[in-house]
């Protein structure tokens, strides 16, 4: 117990590290899950980053669609970070944030695209800010928001 | 008012053009919010609250742009680009630029 007491600064750190490893792998787990089914269920919506050229009269409708996410790396990945900076090289912690960040967003501007009845999305466009606390701050990575954008464009089918 | 980000309006003929136009606003969160995001750090994931606001934000710079072309005597903004840059601490600017132009 005194040891406890003695060293309470090292234990919380402890805790919150524990804490974040656990809570952030299990959510980037279900996140995975979640954005490998929908993009199942989204792959025939054609998403390109081309203009597209149509024949006149072949298109009913068009108009734009943009989703975003803010998202933050947890306790431990952060420290795991900062070490990499020591040693340099892939900082996959941070790899795999960005990465479900960005799908995420584009999946939010398709689902959008297919409430409004679309078929294709043209010139899709994608951006990465850092924003918050530490947004101006050097060697520091606080929430990062990304951005999808593109036109929906509605086919004039029958 | 048809908005898209590529240069022309599908199906459509553009009669006329009327330049840039631009909407932006900067916005800050609030406090529980923030705290509450303070909260999510530390075990990472999404942080809803910021992409409300974002969105929000940038819908507010859209519908400015929006307002802007209409003045300008535009139907439709083509070629919409967005920015995002954090000008102070716990702020960010959200802007969107585009062509206004007339369509048939």
């Amino acid at each position: 117990m005194e040891i406890i007491l003695q060293n309470l600064d090292l234990f919380i750190f402890l805790a919150l590290m524990v804490l974040g490893y656990t809570a952030g792998s299990i959510a980037e787990k279900r996140h995975y899950k979640s954005i490998h089914r929908r993009e199942k269920e989204l792959v025939k919506l054609a998403v390109v980053t081309a203009e597209g050229r149509f024949r006149e009269g072949a298109v009913k409708d068009s108009f734009l669609v943009n989703g975003s996410t803010v998202i933050s790396n947890d306790y431990f990945k952060r420290l795991l970070a900062i070490l990499r900076n020591i040693v340099g090289g892939r900082v996959k912690a941070y790899e795999s944030l960005i990465d479900r960040s960005r799908r995420e967003a584009i999946l939010r501007m398709k689902e959008k695209a297919r409430a409004g009845g679309a078929h294709m999305i043209v010139n899709l466009r994608l951006e990465t800010s850092t924003i918050g606390r530490s947004a101006n701050k050097k060697n520091r990575v606080g929430s990062i928001e990304t951005l999808a954008y593109g036109t929906a464009v509605v086919m004039n089918r029958p | 008012m048809i908005m898209t980000n590529i240069g022309s309006v599908p199906g459509k003929k553009i009669v006329e053009h009327f330049g840039i136009v631009q909407g932006s606003t900067v916005r800050a969160k609030h406090l529980g919010r923030d705290m509450m995001a303070g909260l999510k750090n530390l075990v990472g994931g999404e942080l809803k609250g910021y992409t409300e606001l974002l969105q929000e934000s940038r819908q507010e710079a859209m519908d400015r742009m929006a307002e802007q072309a209409r003045q300008l005597g535009g139907n439709a903004v083509i070629n919409i680009r967005f920015a995002t840059s954090s000008v102070a601490q716990g702020a960010a600017e959200l802007f969107a630029y585009g062509t206004a132009v007339r369509v048939e």
